[in-house]
C-alpha cells in the first residue's frame, strides 16, 4: 500500500478510475442517452399526429371554400316569371319582383344551352345540373338590377352538388354511374360544359355570408359563426365578472374557514365535470324553470357561463394570490380602504392572469358542443342570428351536423368548418400570450 | 418590568407624547407574542425597538397602526392611543389611522408603477390635492423631504422598481410622508439595503427627527445608537427595558439588555 495512512473511522479516498466505477459512469451516460431519445421520440409521434391531422383536415376541407359555377345565358322573361313590366312601377315593386317565380328561368336558360335535348323527361334532368339555390341567385340579380327585366344576361350561376363534387374530382368520373351516383348523361352535360369553358370554380363568398342549407353547395358556416359570437358574448359577459368577482372576494374577503375551505374544494370539481351534466343543468334550469327559449344563444351563453365560471374562479385565484403581499401592505400603509387596495393594486396586477384564464376558458367554451345539444341548439337554422333570442347554432355543433350528413358535399363542408373553428381557436389562444407577454410585470 | 411612571421620573421630558400603549398583549391563536407592554413615544425623537428575533418587536410596532387587522388569528389587548385618542376604539376608522401613522416596510415595496404615481397615490385616495398644480407640489416636496428628487426630478415617469434598493427604500419613504403624517414606523428599514443605502435612510431619518414621530425597529444595534433618542428592548415578547438610547447602551439596568448590548446572544 502506498497509499498514505488515514485516521481511524476515516473512509478511503474514493477510487475513481476502478472498474465498477467506470462501469457506474457508463450506465448514467446510457441512462441520459435513453432518456433523451424516448423524449425525442415522443415528441416526433406527437409532431406526426398534428400534422397528420392538419394534412387531413386542410386536403379535405380547402375545396370547401370553392364553389363551382355554370355560365348561363339567363333570359329575364317577364312572362315566365309571371310578372309584367308594369310591376317595375309603383311603391311595392321590390316586393313584387321579390315574390315573381324564377324556377323556370334558370332551367329554360339550360334548355336553350343544349338544344340538342328535346324530351321534356330529358329537359327535366337537365335542371338537376343547377342548384336550388339559382332561384334565389336569379331573384336577387333582378331586384338588384330591375333593367334587366326582359333581357338576357350572361351570369355565373351555382351548380349542382354533384357537379360541383365532380368538378373537384371528389366524385371519381371512371366508377360505374351506379358506384359514382351520378349517370352518364349528366356526366355527358358536364363534360360538355367544361369543354366550353362553362364551367369554373370560384371563391366560395356564400360559405361566409350565409347559414346552414339541406344543400351542401349552399351550406355556409356564417350562421354558425354568428351564433357562436352571440353565445361567447352572453358566457363572456356574465361568467367574466361574476368570475373575478368570486375570486376577488374568495381571497381577499372570505375568512378562511371550513364553509371557504368546501367552497374551494367544490369549484375545483366543477371544473372537472363533464360539461354534458352543464348542459342537463341549463336544460333543467333555463328552459325547464325559467321557461326561456329554446336553440337561443342567450340560454347557450348561459350555460357555457356556468361550465366556464370555475375555470375563470380558478384561474383568477392563482393570479391574485401570485400578487405578492408586499403590495397590499403598501398600500394599507398609506391608509388604502380594503377595496382600494383590491381594486387600484391587486386586481390591475393579477390582470393579465385573469385574463389568459378567462381567454382559455372562452376558448374552451368556443370548442364546447355537448351541453349545448341538450338546450336545442342543434336545430337546422337556414337564417343567420341576428339577436341573442334568434335561434341559433354553433361552430362545433355544425361541425358535428354536417359530420352527421350523408351527402358527400358535406365532406369538405365539415373540414372548411373545422378549419374555421380552428383559425378563431388560434386567434384567441393568439390574443392570451399577447396579453400575457404585454402587461406581465415584474418585481 | 419596566414601568412607565419610573421612566417619566428618569427620562427627560423632551416634547409632547404622541403615542402611547398600555398593557399590552398580543396573541396570535395560542401564541402570546407581546406581554404587558406599556411604552410612551414621543411626537420630537426618534424611538427605536431592538430585540433578538422573534422578540415581538415588529408585531408591536405594526400594532401601533393596527396593520396587524390583516392577520386573522392576531387578538390585541390593553389600550393603544393616538394623541389621546384610542386606536383600537370601535369608532376608529383604520383607513384614516393608517393615514396618520405611515409605515416603511423591511424590503421596499414601490408600487410597480411610475415615481409620480407611487408618491401621488396616498395623496389622490385621501383627497388631499385639489389640483394637478397641488399634487405636483406635494410630489416634489415628499421626493425632496425623502432626500431622492435630484435624483429622480427628471425621470419621474419611470417605474419605481427600476430604482436601486436604496433610492426604493427612499421612495417608500416619500410615499409615507405624502400623506401627512404624524408617526412613521419603520419596520427593519435598512435590512435589504448595503451599508451606503444604508448610512444615507439614517440620515433620513435624523432630518425627519422633529417633523414627524418615528418608530424604527432594527436589528442593528450600532443603528439604534447612531439614530435613536429612546430605546425599547424586547425580549420574548417582554418589553425588558426602555429608556434613552445613551443609557440603555452604556448603562442598561438589566442585565439580559446587557447581555444582548455586548453580544452575548443576539
Amino acid at each position: 500500500m502506498n497509499k498514505p495512512a488515514l485516521a481511524d473511522g476515516a473512509l478511503t479516498p474514493t477510487d475513481w478510475t476502478s472498474p465498477a466505477m467506470v462501469a457506474r459512469i457508463r450506465q448514467r451516460y446510457a441512462r441520459e442517452a435513453r432518456f433523451k431519445a424516448m423524449g425525442l421520440v415522443a415528441l416526433v409521434i406527437s409532431a406526426l399526429f398534428l400534422a397528420f391531422l392538419l394534412y387531413s383536415i386542410a386536403g379535405n376541407g380547402l375545396t370547401g371554400f370553392q364553389s363551382t359555377e355554370i355560365r348561363l345565358n339567363v333570359a329575364f322573361k317577364p312572362e315566365a316569371l309571371g310578372i309584367t313590366a308594369a310591376d317595375l312601377a309603383g311603391p311595392d315593386a321590390e316586393d313584387r319582383l321579390r315574390q315573381a317565380d324564377y324556377g323556370l328561368i334558370g332551367g329554360d336558360a339550360l334548355i336553350a344551352r343544349f338544344p340538342e335535348v328535346t324530351d321534356p323527361g330529358d329537359q327535366m334532368d337537365l335542371e338537376e345540373l343547377l342548384s336550388p339555390g339559382t332561384a334565389a341567385y336569379l331573384r336577387e340579380t333582378l331586384v338588384d338590377n330591375p333593367a334587366l327585366l326582359g333581357k338576357s344576361i350572361t351570369l355565373w350561376v351555382p351548380a349542382a352538388t354533384d357537379v360541383d363534387m365532380l368538378n373537384k374530382g371528389q366524385i371519381d368520373a371512371d366508377l360505374p354511374a351506379l358506384e359514382r351516383g351520378i349517370s352518364d348523361r349528366m356526366l355527358g352535360y358536364y363534360r360538355q360544359l367544361k369543354a366550353d369553358g362553362d364551367i369554373r370554380t370560384s371563391f366560395n363568398t356564400r360559405f361566409f355570408t350565409a347559414a346552414d342549407s339541406r344543400d351542401p353547395e349552399l351550406a355556409a358556416i356564417w350562421g354558425a359563426t354568428m351564433g357562436s359570437l352571440l353565445t361567447l358574448f352572453v358566457t363572456l359577459l356574465i361568467s367574466f365578472p361574476v368570475g373575478v368577482l368570486a375570486a376577488v372576494y374568495l381571497e381577499e374577503y372570505a375568512p378562511k374557514n371550513r364553509l371557504t375551505d368546501f367552497i374551494e374544494v367544490n369549484i375545483n370539481n366543477l371544473a372537472a365535470v363533464p360539461s354534458i351534466i352543464f348542459g342537463l343543468l341549463g336544460l333543467a334550469v333555463f328552459l325547464g324553470t325559467f321557461g326561456m327559449q329554446r336553440s337561443a344563444p342567450v340560454v347557450g351563453g348561459l350555460t357555457l357561463a356556468l361550465m366556464t365560471l370555475p375555470t375563470i374562479v380558478i384561474a383568477s385565484r392563482v393570479a391574485i394570490k401570485a400578487v405578492p403581499p408586499s403590495i397590499r401592505d403598501a398600500a394599507r400603509g398609506i391608509g388604502a380602504s380594503p377595496l382600494q387596495v383590491v381594486f387600484h393594486h391587486v386586481v390591475p396586477l393579477a390582470l393579465p392572469g385573469i385574463m389568459t384564464g378567462t381567454i382559455i376558458g372562452m376558448a374552451r367554451a368556443l370548442g364546447e358542443t355537448a351541453p349545448l345539444l341538450m338546450i336545442g341548439m342543434r336545430a337546422f337554422v337556414v337564417d343567420v342570428p341576428a339577436s341573442l333570442t334568434d335561434p341559433a347554432t354553433v361552430l362545433p355543433v355544425q361541425v358535428f351536423l354536417w359530420s352527421d350528413s350523408v351527402e358527400r358535399g358535406f365532406v369538405e363542408k365539415t373540414s372548411a368548418a373545422i378549419i374555421v373553428l380552428m383559425v378563431f381557436l388560434l386567434m384567441m389562444n393568439a390574443l392570451a400570450i399577447y396579453l400575457r407577454q404585454k402587461f406581465e410585470r415584474r418585481w | 418590568m419596566y414601568n412607565p411612571t419610573e421612566a417619566t421620573m428618569t427620562v427627560q421630558d423632551t416634547g409632547a407624547i404622541k403615542m402611547t400603549a398600555r398593557n399590552v398583549n398580543v396573541f396570535y391563536g395560542d401564541k402570546h407574542a407581546i406581554k404587558d407592554v406599556s411604552i410612551d413615544v414621543r411626537a420630537d425623537e426618534v424611538t427605536a425597538f431592538i430585540g433578538p428575533s422573534g422578540c415581538g418587536k415588529s408585531t408591536f410596532l405594526r400594532c401601533l397602526n393596527r396593520m396587524n387587522d390583516t392577520v386573522a388569528s392576531a387578538r390585541v389587548t390593553g389600550e393603544m392611543r393616538l394623541d389621546g385618542q384610542d386606536i383600537y376604539d370601535r369608532q376608529m376608522d383604520v383607513v384614516q389611522l393608517r393615514a396618520r401613522v405611515g409605515m416603511v416596510f423591511q424590503k421596499p415595496n414601490p408600487f410597480p408603477k411610475s415615481i409620480y404615481e407611487n408618491i401621488a397615490y396616498g395623496p389622490r385616495i385621501h383627497g388631499l390635492a385639489r389640483s394637478r398644480a397641488e399634487l405636483d407640489e406635494i410630489v416634489a416636496t415628499s421626493l425632496k423631504k425623502a432626500g431622492l428628487w435630484d435624483e429622480v426630478k427628471d425621470r419621474l415617469n419611470d417605474s419605481g422598481t427600476a430604482l436601486s434598493g436604496g433610492q426604493q427604500q427612499r421612495l417608500c419613504i416619500a410615499r409615507a410622508i405624502a400623506v401627512n403624517p404624524e408617526v412613521i414606523l419603520m419596520d427593519e428599514p435598512c435590512s435589504a439595503l448595503d451599508p451606503i443605502a444604508t448610512a444615507k435612510i439614517e440620515e433620513l431619518i435624523e432630518e425627519l427627527r422633529g417633523r414627524y414621530a418615528i418608530v424604527i425597529v432594527t436589528h442593528n444595534m450600532q443603528q439604534a445608537a447612531r439614530v435613536s433618542q429612546k430605546t425599547a428592548f424586547f425580549h420574548l415578547g417582554d418589553l425588558v427595558e426602555y429608556g434613552p438610547t445613551s443609557e440603555i447602551f452604556t448603562n442598561p439596568k438589566k442585565e439580559k439588555t446587557k447581555d444582548y448590548i455586548t453580544g452575548r446572544y443576539g
